[in-house]
C-alpha cells in the first residue's frame, strides 16, 4: 500500500516539492493536491510579464493538467482546505470532501496585505497576487485611464510598469522617501526613480495614504497631508503576510508563519509546511529561490533519501521591468562593520556597490549593469574568501560585459539560475551528457530559467559555447572518436570495414564488428543504414526500423506527436493550381497551421499520423524531404527572367538541380540555392551548395551553413554552362556522400578535410565522371516515398493506430 | 485480472511498435527481436513523446523527441535521465495480443 500524501496549496513551492519527490521516488506515495485557484500550477513570478504584455496567461503554466494525471496525482482545483482534522488525519474542504492523509504538506503561500483604510473595499481596489488580479487590471485598463499603485517596492513597480504598458496613466505612492528601500541604497533608488520617470511613471514619495474615496467605485485616494490623487484603479502592493489561518485553526504552532524545523516539519510530525507560509528559524521568505531549497530538503526527507537539513537562505532580488537592470543581494546598507567598494558612472547610468565584511562579500547592489549579479551572489552564498581578488576584479568590468563572457573560464560551481539553484556545471553536464541542445531542453532537464526567466540569455550563451566547443572537437579529432557507445570504431573505420568485408545489413555489421549492444542504439543504427544504402544502392534493402521516425513515416514529428507535410515546390516556384490543392487539403484535414518555410515552400503543420497518407494522396505532389538527412530545397531568386540585375536564369537552374538531385539521401541535410547575381537574394553564401550567376558563367560555392554555426560557403569553382553546374555539383555531392561521416554537414566536413582537398579531387574530369556515374545509380533507385506509401496498403496500414472500443 | 484484446501479433512489426487505443486510452505495444510483446504507456516521461514512434533496439526504445532511452520491459528510463513509464502485462494466445488491466488502474488513469 502506498502512503497517502496530501498537499494543500497548488502553488510554486508545494508543487515543486512534489516534483522533486517524484524525481526521487515516484512509487512511494499516492498524492492528492488541493488548490484554491481554478488552474494547474502556474508561475506567479511571471504575472508581471503577463501584465507587461511579454507573455500570455497560457504561457506561464508550469504544469499541465495532463502532468498531474500522468503522475497519478489527484487534483482538486477551485477547492479550499478549511481544516485539518489531526486526530482522524483528514483534510476537510469547502466542498465537503474529507481527504485522508498519512503525510500532509501545507503550502498555502501568502495573502497580499491590504491596508485597512476606510474605503478599501470599494470597487476598483485590488492587490497583485494571482491570475485573477492580473485579469482585472487588464480589463480595467480597457475602460479606465488613471491608476494609483500604493507601494514602491518590487511588486508595486512591476505592477506600475505593466499598467503603463496597458496605456494607463500611473502614479506610484510610497510611504518612504526612496523606492525599494528593502533592497536598494539611496543612490541606486534615486537612479531607479529617474529611469522609471523617463519611462512615464509618476511618483508621490513620503506619502501616507489615509483614505480611499469614491461612491461605489474608487475615484481617488487621500493622503495624511490632506492632498488627493485621482484614481480609477488602486493596486495595493504594500506587502504580503503568510497565509496561516487554516493552520492556526487546526492547532499547528504558528508565529508569523507556520513554525517548522530544519526538515520543514511543523509541531505535528506528520505535517510539513513549505513556501511563503512557513517560518524557519524566525524567517519567512517571499522569493522562490529559498522556497525551492526548502522543497528540495522536504522532498528528500519524504522520500527517505539522506539530506542535509535546511539551514536558511541568502536571497537576491532583481526587478523585472524592461529597460531597467536592478539587482540586490544580501546586505545593502552602508554601515555595520562593512566596507563598500563602489563604481558610479553617472554618464552611463551604472552604479555598483559591493559590501565587504572581513574577507567576505556581505552584499551587493547593482544598477544599470547587473551582469555581475550571479557571480557576486555565488561569492556571498559560498561565503568565499576574496582576499585574493583585486578590488576591481570583483566586478566583471564593463569591458568584459561588452566583449561577452568567456564561458570556458567561468568556474563550474558558478550559479547561473539563482531561482532554481542551477550552476554552470549542471548546465554543462546537461548539454554534454544528457543530450540537451536547446534552452528549452536544458530547462526541462535542470529547471534552469524555469522561474523568473532572467538567466535565459546566459543559459543560451553557455549552450552556444558548448555546442561550438563540442562541434569543434568533433571536427578536429575526426577519426578517433567511436561512432557511439556501442563500438570503439570510428565512422571512417566502420565504413571501410563494411566495404572491405562486404557486409550487407546493420545486424551483420554489428555482429561482425563486435558491437557491445547487439542491436545497437539510436545513434549507430541510422548511420549504418545510411552507409549501407550509400555503398550498395542497388542491393541494399533499406531498414526502416533503423531509421529515425521522420524518415520512417516521411514527415517531421512535432512536439505534440503530430507531423508536418512539406511538398516539393521546385525552385520555390508554385502555381495557382498547387496552391488551391494545398488550400483544399488544409481545410479538409483541419491542418493546424499553413506556414511558409524558410526554404521557399509551404508547410502543413499539426497533421495526425493517420491522415498523412490521405493528405499525400490528395495533394498528389512529391515529398519535399523536409524531414530527412537528404536533399532539401533549392532556393532561387527571380533572376534574369524578371530582375533588372539578373545575369542568368537562376529559377530554371534551381529547378533543374532540384529535379536532378531530389530524393537523394546524404550524410546530413543538404540545402542549395541559386542566385541570379552576386546580390545573392537566394542566400547562396550560406548553403551547402550555393550557385551564383555572373555575366557569362556560374560560381559554385560549397560548405556554407546558416544554422548553429554560421559559416560562409567557399568558392569551389567557376563554370560556364548550366550542364557544368549540374556536373560539378553532382560530383561534389557524391564525394560528400562517400566520405563524410553520418550527421556531418558539408560545412563541418569541408572544415575538416579542407576545401583545397576537395578541389584537388574534383579537378580531375575522370574522377568527376565516375562520381557522377555512381550518383546516377543512387538516383535511379529512388522512388517518391509518399506515392509509394499511398499505393501500398501494407505500408499504409502502419500509419493507423490500432483502435479498439 | 481482466484482459482485453488489443490486436494481432502480425499487426506489430518486429523491432517496432504500434500505438493502440483501447476505449480511448493509449498504449504503445512493442514487438521485440526475441519475439516478445510488451505494452507500456505511450508517453515519454520527459515531454510526452509518443514512444511507439521511437527506434527500438533490443529491449529499449529511444524516444523520438529527445532520445531518452527506456526499457520497455520494466518501464525504466535509462541513465543519465530519470523516471519511468507504466508497464502492462500482455498475453499472446492464438496470435492474438491481450493486455491485462486491473479494474482499479483502469478507472484511476482512464
Ligand atoms: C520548417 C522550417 C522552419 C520554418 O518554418 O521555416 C524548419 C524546421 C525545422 N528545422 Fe530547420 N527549418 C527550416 C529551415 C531552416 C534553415 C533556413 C534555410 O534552410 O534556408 C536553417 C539554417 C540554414 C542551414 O541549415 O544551414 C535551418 C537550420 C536547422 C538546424 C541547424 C543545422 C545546422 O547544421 O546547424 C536544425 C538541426 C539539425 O538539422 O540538426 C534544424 C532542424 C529543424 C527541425 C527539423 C527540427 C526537428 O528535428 O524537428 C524543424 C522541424 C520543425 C517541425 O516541427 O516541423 N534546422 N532550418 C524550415 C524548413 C525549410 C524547408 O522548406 O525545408
Ligand atoms: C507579481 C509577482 C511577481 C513576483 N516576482 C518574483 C520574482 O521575480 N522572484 C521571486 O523569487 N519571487 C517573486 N514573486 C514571489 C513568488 O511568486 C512567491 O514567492 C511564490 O509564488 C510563493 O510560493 P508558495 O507556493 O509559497 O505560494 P503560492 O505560489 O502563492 O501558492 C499557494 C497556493 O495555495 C493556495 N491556497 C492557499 N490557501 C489554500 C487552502 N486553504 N486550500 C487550498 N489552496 C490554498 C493559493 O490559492 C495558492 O494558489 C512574485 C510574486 C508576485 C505576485
Ligand atoms: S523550426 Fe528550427 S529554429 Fe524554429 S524552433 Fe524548430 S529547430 Fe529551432
Ligand atoms: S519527450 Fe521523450 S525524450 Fe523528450
Amino acid at each position: 500500500m502506498r502512503k497517502k500524501l496530501v498537499l494543500i496549496g497548488n502553488g510554486m513551492a508545494g508543487v515543486r516539492t512534489v516534483e522533486e519527490l517524484l524525481r526521487a521516488d515516484p512509487s512511494l506515495y499516492e498524492i492528492t493536491i488541493i488548490g484554491k485557484e481554478p488552474y494547474p500550477n502556474y508561475n506567479r513570478i511571471q504575472l508581471s510579464s503577463v501584465l507587461q504584455g511579454d507573455k500570455k496567461i497560457d504561457d506561464i503554466f508550469l504544469n499541465t493538467y495532463e502532468w498531474y494525471s500522468r503522475n497519478g496525482i489527484t487534483l482538486h482545483t477551485g477547492e479550499e482546505a478549511t481544516l485539518i482534522d489531526r486526530q482522524r488525519k483528514r483534510v476537510l474542504t469547502d466542498k465537503g470532501r474529507e481527504i485522508p492523509y498519512d503525510k500532509l504538506i501545507v503550502a498555502t503561500g501568502s495573502l497580499p496585505f491590504m491596508l485597512p483604510l476606510p474605503g478599501a473595499d470599494k470597487e476598483g481596489v485590488i492587490a497583485f497576487r494571482d491570475i485573477k488580479d492580473c485579469e482585472t487590471m487588464m480589463e480595467t485598463a480597457r475602460h479606465y485611464r488613471k491608476a494609483v499603485v500604493i507601494g514602491g517596492g518590487l511588486l508595486g513597480l512591476e505592477a506600475a510598469r505593466g499598467l503603463l504598458n496597458l496605456k494607463m496613466d500611473v502614479t506610484v505612492v510610497h510611504i518612504f522617501h526612496h523606492l525599494m528601500e528593502r533592497q536598494l541604497d539611496e543612490t541606486a533608488a534615486i537612479m531607479l526613480q529617474a529611469e522609471l520617470e523617463k519611462q512615464g511613471m509618476r511618483f508621490l514619495l513620503s506619502k501616507q495614504t489615509t483614505k480611499i474615496m469614491g461612491p461605489k467605485r474608487v475615484t481617488g485616494v487621500m493622503f495624511a497631508d490632506g492632498s488627493t490623487e485621482k484614481a480609477d484603479l488602486v493596486v495595493m502592493a504594500v506587502g504580503i503576510r503568510p497565509n496561516v489561518e487554516m493552520a492556526k485553526r487546526s492547532g499547528l504552532e504558528v508565529n508569523r508563519g507556520i513554525v517548522v524545523n530544519d526538515y520543514m516539519q511543523t509541531s505535528d510530525p506528520d505535517i510539513y509546511a513549505v513556501g511563503e507560509c512557513a517560518e524557519h528559524r524566525e524567517i519567512v521568505y517571499g522569493l522562490v529561490a529559498p522556497l525551492y531549497e526548502q522543497g528540495q530538503v522536504l522532498a528528500k526527507h519524504l522520500a527517505g533519501v539522506p539530506t542535509d537539513p535546511y539551514t536558511g537562505s541568502v536571497t537576491f532580488t532583481s526587478l523585472k521591468v524592461s529597460g531597467v537592470d536592478v539587482y540586490s543581494a544580501g546586505e545593502f546598507r552602508d554601515g555595520g562593520n562593512t566596507r563598500a567598494i563602489r563604481i558610479h558612472d553617472e554618464a552611463q547610468g551604472i552604479y555598483k556597490k559591493i559590501l565587504v565584511r572581513g574577507n567576505r562579500v556581505a552584499g551587493a547592489v547593482l544598477f544599470g549593469d547587473t551582469s555581475d549579479g550571479q557571480k557576486l551572489f555565488s561569492l556571498i552564498r559560498k561565503r568565499a574568501d576574496i582576499s585574493a581578488f583585486g578590488k576591481l576584479s570583483l566586478f566583471g568590468g564593463a569591458d568584459e560585459a561588452a566583449a561577452g563572457t568567456d564561458w570556458a573560464s567561468v568556474p563550474d560551481d558558478e550559479m547561473i539560475c539563482g531561482c532554481n539553484g542551477v550552476s554552470k556545471g549542471v548546465i554543462v553536464d546537461a548539454i554534454r551528457n544528457r543530450g540537451c541542445t536547446t534552452v528549452e531542453q536544458i530547462k526541462g532537464c535542470t529547471n534552469a530559467s524555469r522561474s523568473c526567466g532572467r538567466c535565459k540569455g546566459q543559459v543560451a550563451e553557455i549552450l552556444q559555447h558548448m555546442l561550438s566547443e563540442l562541434g569543434e572537437s568533433a571536427a578536429a579529432a575526426p577519426v578517433k572518436a567511436g561512432m557511439c557507445g556501442c563500438t570503439t570504431l570510428s565512422h571512417d573505420e566502420v565504413r571501410r570495414e563494411i566495404r572491405a568485408k562486404g557486409l550487407r545489413s546493420t545486424r551483420e555489421v554489428m555482429h561482425v564488428l563486435g558491437w557491445s549492444n547487439p542491436e545497437g542504439c539510436s545513434k549507430c543504427r541510422p548511420a549504418l543504414n545510411y552507409y549501407l544504402g550509400m555503398l550498395f544502392p542497388e542491393d541494399y534493402e533499406d531498414e526502416s526500423d533503423s531509421r529515425f521516425i521522420n524518415e520512417r513515416v516521411h514527415a517531421n514529428i512535432q512536439n505534440d506527436g503530430t507531423f508536418s507535410v512539406v511538398p516539393r515546390m521546385y525552385g520555390g516556384v508554385t502555381s495557382p493550381e498547387q496552391l488551391r490543392k494545398i488550400a483544399d487539403v488544409a481545410e479538409k484535414y483541419n491542418v493546424r497551421m499553413v506556414k511558409v518555410t524558410g526554404g521557399q515552400r509551404i508547410d502543413l503543420l499539426g497533421v495526425k499520423k493517420e491522415d498523412l497518407p490521405k493528405i499525400w494522396e490528395e495533394l498528389d505532389m512529391p515529398s519535399g524531404y523536409a524531414y530527412g538527412k537528404a536533399i532539401r530545397t533549392v532556393k532561387t531568386c527571380v533572376g534574369s527572367t524578371f530582375c533588372r540585375f539578373g545575369t542568368q536564369d537562376s529559377i530554371q537552374m534551381g529547378i533543374d538541380m532540384e529535379r536532378k538531385f531530389e530524393r537523394l539521401y546524404t550524410p546530413h541535410k543538404v540545402k542549395m540555392a541559386v542566385s541570379g547575381c552576386p546580390r545573392n537574394c537566394a542566400e547562396s553564401g550560406i548553403k551547402d551548395i550555393g550557385v551564383v550567376a555572373i555575366e557569362g558563367g556560374w560560381e559554385i560555392y560549397v560548405g556554407g551553413n546558416g544554422g548553429v554555426e554560421l559559416r560562409a560557403a567557399e568558392l569551389l569553382v567557376t563554370v560556364k554552362s548550366p550542364e557544368e553546374v549540374l556536373e560539378w555539383s553532382g560530383a561534389f555531392l557524391q564525394y560528400y556522400r562517400e566520405n563524410a561521416q553520418y550527421l556531418e554537414r558539408t560545412s563541418h566536413w569541408i572544415e575538416r578535410v579542407g576545401l583545397k582537398h576537395v578541389q584537388d579531387v574534383l579537378a580531375d574530369p575522370e574522377t568527376r565522371r565516375e562520381l557522377n556515374e555512381r550518383l546516377d545509380v543512387a538516383l535511379s533507385v529512388t522512388k517518391d516515398p509518399w506515392k509509394e506509401r499511398v499505393a501500398n496498403p501494407e505500408l499504409r496500414k502502419q500509419f493507423e493506430p490500432i483502435t479498439i472500443g | 485480472m481482466p484482459r482485453y484484446w488489443i490486436g494481432n501479433a502480425e499487426d506489430i512489426p518486429r523491432c517496432g511498435a504500434r500505438s493502440v487505443f483501447l476505449n480511448g486510452r493509449q498504449f504503445a505495444v512493442f514487438h521485440l527481436s526475441d519475439g516478445s510483446f510488451h505494452a507500456i504507456e505511450n508517453r515519454c516521461p520527459h515531454k510526452g513523446g509518443p514512444l511507439s514512434e521511437g527506434i527500438v533496439s533490443g529491449k529499449y526504445v529511444f524516444c523520438p523527441l529527445h532520445d531518452w532511452k527506456i526499457d520497455v520491459t520494466d518501464g525504466r528510463v535509462q541513465a543519465p535521465d530519470r523516471g519511468c513509464v507504466r508497464t502492462y502485462d500482455v498475453e499472446i494466445e492464438g496470435g492474438k495480443i491481450y493486455i491485462l488491466l486491473d479494474e482499479a488502474n483502469w478507472t484511476e488513469a482512464g
